[in-house]
């Protein structure tokens, strides 16, 4: 059974100790940004950040929310990415059986831009991205280097409210159920994001749009059912069949 | 803190007010939700929606520098609503003290007013004593000048109409505050405040925390479970370093530091050590005597004795009435009477009000000494932009300092907790820890005075110095040695061994200590206690979060101070499920008592407040600069020109400078009507002289910026990300505009001011993230600290037209 994290958006403060730490821990180096009108920095996800906290706020009938979005790859159960890239070039996206990580190898520098673009297109969650220098893709690890000698994800191990929680996936999956009954009563649209396609739950406390444009799998048709999902894994091919 | 971080977890409700938690002691929401998740309601109450908010119950805005007015209308409403615990509040505070005919107050001010001097004689404010020398009382409270009584007329004014028209916080909002809070008020219920640098930077920044102490004394918050007035200290070692006195009015364990008005050993004595006749009072501090001789033999040895009252007379004395805090060091250096000095441990050209001042005045140094991990705005403040290197006269010295993770010493969190880190890796090149810097100092210093003599050199050379720098050497000092062979009790003690307890320290030379609060944390028995991890516990203690065995705490490991006011009279607690101590078959267990006394219902028990002087927690504080209650008074600098609550417009002793560069707008000044507060962030330390220089750091939070509402930013055309210029009468300065519904505009004074936010962790010598900040705040303190008022002032703000301090 593979590992999963449950990220309880209900305890996040947004504090980015799960961002840093991921630099840290990857040794990614710092992008030069600038102050745009937003807490959030760097903007989106980049080839130097896996993982980055996304801030959004609305009015919701005059009271303010603020909502933190600790966006992540969510190690898909069947990952499109991988179903994706091996159509291109077989076993350079890899899953690891023993703890579920989909990773992306240094292999991944023979994509080219275009096919590039139909790996990130397949995942649900637009979290694949390509160094345009050196060609690799990249996106969250699981720290499976980590994991596999019994560590917790950087993420995880410096979070300081249990936002960021890792396990064994039954146990995970025990621990979003109760805490998603406990956050209902106060917040009664309270729901656990795609947690039966992923391995990354996210519990949410408000409308998944409220966070972010891809909180979860086409958050416009709302959640999705696993056949649906596995019917996105058509596209490429349709692609494929026009050029 | 009284309590500590693990306490937070146990109260039933929990009061934001005057920080930002979750931001700037991001820790201590772990707690805070621990607390949420058992059903506690978590409130900020905060001029800014911020990440603290956003994970609270729920957030209420309130205009920056009204927290007086917001916390006087909880009191009221406490009062009126009886929701007060009333035992507690009769036993174990001064409720019931009779205050003297000369007290008053009439339309803002308190009688003992001079306003030649801009002070109060505070003797106006004293108890009536009996026959023999105890405060008069009247349990029943119906003398009308108890306490208790006064208590409640003077916060009668501050009803609900007066106190959302000073504050901008709807009637609404107030009540639930109010009411939500107020439910505390049970024997079984407990509420905590959590509060940092948005109380204390005002000129009223004491009456802030009085405030929030007569609240939590009222509902019986304080020495309990879950309750207290918790101050969320900095980062920095901020416990720590007021412990060991690094300000300049105390020196270490809390004493007045000696000035010229007490030349001999036995002045100073004789006017520190409160006196009490009550034998129902401990009066602790009448053994400062013990803890100031303990001191004084650790500075000067053997040299030390009864006959030189302990070399007291070679110790620098202040001027009485004189005040050295930074706002008045730096003026004095505007004026050009300071000739070199040392800054360490801070970056003062970027985070001390006025800076464009305090640039200047920096100048007129001929040397500096400054250690650093980097080049700050202090270090290189002659090469800011605008002044040529060539005219600053000012020779520094810059010393590389070993980064905190490059040495090991211990660190005082806010929770008095005595923690040892351990060096993680050698110090680089030639960096040293200050340890090691400032005993190179005196070293050099003693050898200079011995060669070549000069005004008292004694006081110098006297001084028992370590040849080396050596943290555990030092923490041993601190804690304190026997210099002669004395029994404690059974045991004997020989020459040059550890105190076990500060109640072992004399007043005769017979024992040393370096901060007498400390005394007990290093001993013969179990070493360096900072360095304990052992997480044993009774169930009692496990069922409140209390882990003896875990560092150690001052006082005498004593984690929730006051505790004896967790327990009725009979010693039985009032939260059995949340018991701090209990009195159990003769004895006390849980915590470490305050005090081992049986309890008061024996006849041979001490009231619970044992640091005060009668014993009780002060509802009534006669000892601070502007008065014995609160009072709100506006800002210094104040977007409306009347105070609802008298006719005295702002505090009556509020310190102020009066050089050129040292003005101040006047109140509801058109050019300056928008409220400016500044803050830290959670991804900068402080002025970010270090986080700037840390990429990842300056990634997540790139560039000076003001956070503001839509409805300001629609009046001044502003949109989100725009650069603009904020002005106020002292300075300008950049940033990018963060328009946010985050920031809303509050209805004061029947009319709708602004307020804005910004940080002030960016500086020049990290090119394009923007300038001081500080350049736009006031030079105007509170008369008891001289803490500036960082968190109000006014300034206008403007879409610019061009940006130079954060071009990239």
């Amino acid at each position: 059974m593979p590992k999963t994290f449950l990220i309880d958006t209900s305890r996040c403060t947004a504090c980015r100790g799960c961002q840093i730490a991921c630099k840290e821990w990857h040794e990614l180096p710092a992008n030069q940004t600038r102050q745009r009108g937003s807490h959030q920095n760097p903007p989106d996800l980049n080839p130097n950040n896996y993982k980055l906290v996304r801030f959004s706020e609305h009015l919701d009938n005059g009271v303010i929310r603020w909502n933190f979005f600790p966006d992540q790859c969510r190690h898909c159960d069947v990952p499109p990415c991988k179903e994706m890239g091996d159509v291109y070039h077989e076993g350079t996206i890899i899953q690891d059986e023993k703890t579920g990580a989909v990773l992306f190898t240094d292999k991944t520098t023979v994509f080219t831009g275009e096919e590039f673009e139909q790996v990130r297109e397949a995942c649900p969650y637009d979290i694949p991205r390509r160094d345009p220098k050196t060609g690799l893709l990249s996106k969250c690890t699981m720290c499976n280097d980590r994991v596999q000698k019994g560590m917790l994800p950087a993420c995880v191990k410096v979070c300081p409210t249990g936002a960021m929680n890792f396990g064994e996936r039954a146990d995970m999956l025990k621990l979003a159920e109760s805490r998603l009954a406990t956050v209902k009563k106060t917040w009664p649209k309270a729901m656990l994001a795609d947690p039966g396609d992923v391995n990354v739950i996210f519990l949410l406390i408000d409308d998944p749009e409220n966070y972010h444009t891809h909180t979860v799998a086409q958050a416009a048709f709302g959640p999705m059912t696993k056949k649906q999902f596995l019917a996105t894994l058509a596209r490429p091919f349709k692609a494929m069949a026009k050029v | 803190m009284t309590n500590h971080w693990i306490d937070i977890k146990n109260a039933d409700s929990i009061l934001i007010m005057g920080s930002n938690a979750a931001e700037h002691h991001p820790i201590s929401f772990k707690w805070v939700l621990e607390a949420k998740d058992k059903g506690a309601t978590v409130m900020h109450v905060d001029p800014k929606f911020s990440r603290t908010s956003a994970r609270s119950d729920f957030h209420v805005p309130l205009r920056s520098g009204t927290d007086i007015a917001f916390l006087g209308g909880m009191i009221k409403y406490i009062l009126e609503n009886d929701a007060y615990f009333k035992e507690y509040v009769v036993e174990y505070t001064n409720a019931s003290l009779i205050v003297g005919k000369d007290f008053g107050f009439s339309d803002g001010l308190f009688t003992g007013y001079d306003a030649k001097t801009r002070s109060y004689d505070k003797s106006k404010w004293g108890f009536e004593m009996d026959e023999n020398g105890v405060p008069k009382r009247d349990k029943t409270l119906k003398n009308p000048r108890c306490v208790f009584q006064l208590m409640k007329k003077h916060y009668s004014r501050y009803g609900i109409d007066a106190v959302s028209s000073t504050t901008g916080v709807s009637a609404e909002n107030l009540l639930k505050v109010y009411k939500t809070y107020a439910a505390t008020g049970k024997p079984d219920k407990a509420g905590t405040v959590m509060y940092a640098l948005g109380w204390t930077q005002h000129t009223v920044g004491v009456q802030n925390i009085r405030s929030a102490g007569i609240i939590q004394l009222l509902l019986g918050n304080i020495g309990v479970a879950g309750g207290g007035i918790n101050a969320l200290r900095g980062e920095p070692n901020v416990q720590g370093s007021t412990d060991h006195a690094l300000l300049y009015h105390i020196i270490p364990g809390y004493m007045a530091m000696p000035h010229n008005g007490w030349q001999t050993y036995d002045d100073y004595n004789k006017a520190n050590t409160p006196v009490s006749r009550d034998p129902m009072s401990a009066n602790w501090w009448q053994n400062k005597p013990k803890y100031f001789t303990s001191l004084l033999k650790a500075w000067y040895g053997d040299s030390a004795t009864q006959e030189n009252g302990f070399c007291y007379e070679l110790l620098p004395k202040v001027e009485k009435g004189e005040d050295y805090s930074y706002m008045y060091l730096f003026d004095r250096m505007y004026r050009n009477k300071i000739r070199g000095g040392i800054i360490i441990g801070l970056n003062p050209m970027n985070s001390i009000p006025n800076t464009n001042k305090v640039r200047k005045a920096l100048d007129n140094l001929d040397w500096l000494v400054a250690s650093e991990l980097h080049h700050s705005e202090t270090t290189d403040n002659w090469h800011r932009p605008g002044v040529d290197p060539k005219k600053v006269k000012t020779e520094v010295f810059l010393l590389p300092s070993a980064h905190r993770l490059e040495k090991e010493g211990s660190v005082t969190n806010s929770g008095r907790w005595l923690l040892w880190h351990y060096q993680v890796v050698p110090p680089a090149f030639e960096a040293k820890p200050f340890g090691d810097m400032f005993v190179g100092f005196m070293q050099r210093l003693k050898a200079l005075y011995a060669k070549e003599g000069g005004t008292l050199p004694e006081a110098v050379l006297k001084l028992d110095y370590p040849d080396k720098y050596d943290s555990d050497e030092l923490c041993a000092r601190i804690n304190g040695r026997f210099t002669r062979d004395t029994k404690v009790g059974d045991k004997l003690y020989k020459k040059g061994q550890l105190v076990p307890s500060f109640a072992a320290l004399q007043a005769d030379g017979s024992t040393s200590s370096l901060n007498w609060l400390y005394t007990g944390s290093f001993t013969e028995e179990d070493g360096n206690k900072a360095k304990r991890r052992d997480t044993a516990q009774t169930d009692m203690q496990k069922a409140i979060g209390l882990y003896p065995n875990w560092a150690w705490c001052w006082p005498v490991n004593r984690r929730v101070l006051y505790n004896r006011a967790s327990v009725d009279l009979n010693g039985k607690p009032y939260n059995p499920a949340k018991a701090v101590i209990e009195w159990k078959d003769g004895k006390w267990v849980g915590d470490v008592p305050d005090g081992g006394w049986p309890p008061l219902a024996t006849g041979k028990g001490k009231l619970p407040f044992i640091m005060t002087v009668h014993g009780t927690g002060q509802l009534y504080g006669p000892g601070r600069m502007d008065g014995p209650f609160s009072e709100h008074y506006e800002p210094v600098e104040t977007p409306v020109n009347s105070n609802m609550f008298s006719k005295q417009l702002s505090s009556p002793v509020y310190k102020f400078m009066s050089s050129d560069m040292d003005k101040l707008a006047k109140p509801a000044d058109p050019n300056y009507p928008i409220v400016l507060t500044t803050y830290n962030v959670t991804e900068h330390w402080c002025g970010g002289g270090e986080t700037r220089n840390i990429p990842n750091l300056l990634e997540a939070e790139p560039q000076l910026y003001v956070e503001m509402s839509p409805e300001l930013a629609q009046e001044k055309g502003i949109k989100n990300g725009d650069g603009v210029i904020v002005e106020s009468i002292r300075g300008r300065v950049e940033a990018i505009a963060m328009v946010t519904i985050r920031m809303r505009p509050l209805k004061v004074h029947g009319r709708i001011i602004h307020e804005i936010g910004m940080p002030f962790c960016f500086g020049w010598t990290t090119p394009g993230t923007g300038d001081s900040t500080n350049r736009l705040t006031s030079w105007v303190g509170d008369p008891n600290t001289t803490i500036p008022e960082f968190k109000a002032c006014c300034v206008n703000i403007r879409k610019a037209d061009k940006l130079t301090e954060l071009a990239t």
